[in-house]
């Protein structure tokens, strides 16, 4: 039956390309998951679950190519953007993936969020050569060509982000005695690692590491034992909610070190004011992203345009959440990538092309901060900019710092 | 009657299966037809490559690994009436054994299942243990606790040379041996159906035989099996061990079908999904275990694509999250058939025939 039907639209269509001619006829090359109207993207996060507060991301990221259809698509195309729930559960994630892959034959794997859920389909999707694009975290493993010419990451790493935190204390601060307050998971293993190498032959300077769980009500006693350590620096590896409580118990104390945190809790609105502003002055972090409730970038243009694109695509959707940047932004990528594709479409190109960007100037990036990969390098942002907490917003000082080693 | 007993209701589907020889013959050439077609569809591969696709197969399989997880668990709750709440832990421990065996010693995975399953039921037998002095709610918050437990255990610094912490252990896919010429998805399936197969006979076997009759005397009144000499204690801990068993070796078939073992992949959802599977399948029936099985894996994955239809396709303007369809599915189906999918399915038949 199915056949018979098939070929019947297939008849259908010839006769028509015939009566049209050859301006009918395919446009390009391509692969199973797009054709002359339609790419088809897949994706898996975690709707549900745990670390239900990422699904965000998808929405964002589903607007993002629902905006770009609505003017047209990419080089014509439409982009069909499937994505699934996980629940971050790595076996979940591997049969929903085989389901993209195998049976809604996608083109390419997306922004799939979570280091286990993508350390359970890494092998699969090299050995099934589907391109396994710009992944949503922060293990510093998934740039790596040679073993895994299919994946790529995207975001700063933990590890060369801490290298650079622990490389800037070693330069300003005369004998540092640091203390270290750190989430006991992959997550904080991955800072506490890379700001130790950063550290270099100065590692003994610190003085005290304490962990948490990301279950613990409070870090109250943690910040008390690192008080009584006599540190004068602080590096806070804490995601929002424990970070906010850092700052705060520190403050209230009378504990006063040069602090450092980490990127995962720049956001103003969910860190710096639950803590205090007064609390917070002088912190420094590093970051890449703009933050869409940091009031400097109310008049630049890129802004402006994400404010728009929410009010039009995600009405009612968080303006203070950091996600809803990121996932423009990680969409503004491949968005790139698929243009440069033009009209061959198979996943040697995607993938090749995905390891030919040069310089490309990514909305909602910080300036002097753009996208770069070649064919060996598969980290596309490495660099990240310094900056200071001051009044009530982040300013950056410094260049612009990189890591291209890693 | 013990009011306390939970599983009331599974005396009434128990009851519900025909147990005639002659029912029971009729019973076994069904079985051995749906075990010639299960074993049949891989070949029918090469025939129809679109509708028995790689994919398909490996989702039967994942189906037959949480049939076998929920018999563990129907064994012990259904067929015995103690409660758990936290057979995921089992689930875990056993893919861990697995996988540790097989990244740490090298083992290949077809020895793994008997290591396996004497390990988890060293576990589950001394579960089992205390678990004696607790009854119905209080069992059940103690394995709660279990599953709870489990995942944060593997990631304790003292194991974590073991079980790789929170970045897990990443496996090989088996092969098939002898050179035999099946894909690794179709070798899965054999695999597991094998097993499957084994383990389901085995416990048909348990349960028809004295043992079973004492696991079932206890569940339905405690004090009358101890007054009839059935040893309560000794029966309810090897029940414990031997359900922690079959549930193992449940998790060490998942660990080499998804080849990869994290604390992640054994959430708390995972034993509240067993627990499901159990009562929407059917309480103390073994058919009832495989419904319960597929029902898992199926209605998780169709719930996402009803929710993703009604969104896209119909373009409604509801945003139903893919659980809220589960809830309500599940919701229905405990209104329409209280004793489960097996059990229901018995009631409507026997309906139609009068």
């Amino acid at each position: 039956m199915r056949t018979t039907r098939r070929g019947f639209v297939g008849g259908v269509s010839a006769a028509a390309l015939l009566s049209g001619g050859a301006a009918y006829a395919q446009k390009g090359k391509y692969d199973v998951g797009a054709n002359d109207t339609e790419i088809k993207i897949g994706n898996c996060i975690p709707y549900s679950g745990p670390a239900s507060s990422y699904g965000a991301i998808g929405k964002a990221i589903d607007a993002y190519w629902k905006a770009v259809n609505d003017q047209g698509g990419v080089n014509g195309r439409k982009v069909r953007f499937i994505s699934l729930d996980d629940g971050y559960s790595p076996p979940k994630t591997v049969e929903l993936v085989r389901q993209l892959v195998e049976q809604e034959k996608v083109l390419a794997l997306f922004n799939t969020l979570g280091t286990p859920t993508n350390t359970a389909i890494h092998k699969y999707m090299n050995q099934k050569k589907v391109p396994h694009l710009f992944l949503a975290t922060g293990a510093s493993k998934w740039g790596k060509p040679k073993e895994f010419p299919w994946t790529m990451g995207w975001q700063p790493d933990y590890h060369t982000e801490a290298v650079i935190y622990g490389k800037h204390i070693v330069a300003t601060i005369k004998e540092p005695k640091i203390g270290v307050l750190m989430q006991n998971d992959d997550y904080g293993k991955d800072y506490y690692e890379g700001f130790r190498e950063g550290l270099g032959k100065d590692v003994g300077r610190i003085v005290r590491a304490v962990t948490f769980e990301v279950t613990d009500p409070t870090v109250d006693s943690q910040i008390i034992q690192l008080k009584d350590s006599g540190a004068d620096v602080f590096f806070n590896i804490t995601s929002p909610k424990a970070a906010a409580q850092a700052i705060r118990k520190a403050a209230d104390i009378g504990w006063k070190p040069v602090q450092y945190l980490n990127n995962v809790s720049v956001s103003v609105a969910s860190v710096m004011k639950p803590a205090g502003f007064e609390a917070s002055q002088g912190i420094i972090t590093a970051a890449y992203m703009k933050d869409p409730t940091d009031k400097q970038w109310d008049d630049a243009p890129d802004m402006k345009t994400w404010r728009d694109w929410m009010a039009k695509y995600l009405p009612g959707a968080n303006l203070a959440d950091n996600n809803n940047v990121y996932g423009y932004a990680v969409s503004s990528t491949l968005h790139k990538v698929l243009e440069q594709c033009g009209n061959d479409l198979t996943r040697d190109n995607v993938i090749k092309q995905a390891g030919n960007l040069k310089k490309v100037a990514i909305p909602l990036l910080l300036p002097g901060i753009t996208v770069n990969t070649s064919p060996t390098d598969f980290y596309p942002i490495q660099s990240v900019r310094l900056q200071r907490f001051k009044g009530e917003t982040w300013e950056l000082f410094g260049d612009v710092m990189s890591n291209e080693s890693a | 009657m013990s009011t306390a007993n939970p599983a009331d209701a599974a005396t009434a589907s128990a009851a519900a299966v025909p147990a005639s020889p002659a029912a029971l013959g009729a019973d076994r050439r069904w079985v051995w037809i749906v075990v010639a077609i299960a074993a049949l569809l891989p070949l029918l591969q090469f025939v129809m490559p679109n509708v028995i696709s790689d994919y398909r197969l490996f989702l039967m399989s994942t189906m037959m690994i949480a049939a076998i997880a929920v018999l563990g668990l129907n064994l012990l709750t259904g067929f015995n009436g103690q409660i758990s709440l936290g057979h995921g832990a089992f689930y875990a421990v056993g893919a861990y054994t697995a996988a540790i065996l097989m990244d740490k010693l090298d083992l290949p995975y077809w020895t793994l299942l008997p290591i396996v399953a004497a390990v988890c039921f060293v576990v589950g037998f001394l579960f089992g243990l205390p678990a004696l002095r607790l009854e119905g709610h209080y069992l059940a918050l103690a394995t709660f606790a279990l599953a709870l437990a489990v995942p944060q255990m593997l990631k304790y610094k003292w194991l974590e040379g073991l079980t790789g912490g929170v970045q897990g252990i990443v496996l090989l896919k088996p092969e098939a041996p002898f050179g035999l010429p099946l894909s690794e998805d179709q070798w899965l399936y054999y695999y597991c159906l094998i097993v499957t197969v084994l383990l389901f006979w085995g416990a048909w076997n348990m349960l028809r035989g004295r043992s079973g009759r004492a696991m079932m005397a206890i569940r339905d009144h405690h004090m009358a099996a101890d007054t009839m000499g059935i040893d309560t204690a000794r029966y309810k801990t090897v029940t414990f061990g031997i359900s922690a068993a079959y549930t193992g070796i449940a998790g060490a078939l998942s660990a080499s079908a998804i080849a990869f073992v994290a604390p992640d992949s054994f959430g708390f959802f995972l034993s509240i999904s067993l627990l499901i599977g159990l009562v929407v399948g059917g309480v103390a029936s073994l058919p009832g275990s495989i419904i319960g099985g597929i029902f898992t894996v199926l209605v998780q994955n169709s719930a996402q694509a009803l929710s993703n239809f009604v969104k896209n396709d119909i373009g409604l303007p509801y945003d139903l999250s893919p659980y809220s369809v589960y809830g309500i599915l599940l919701l229905v189906l405990m209104y329409v058939m209280p004793t489960g999918i097996a059990g229901g399915v018995v009631l409507a038949w026997r309906r139609l025939r009068r």
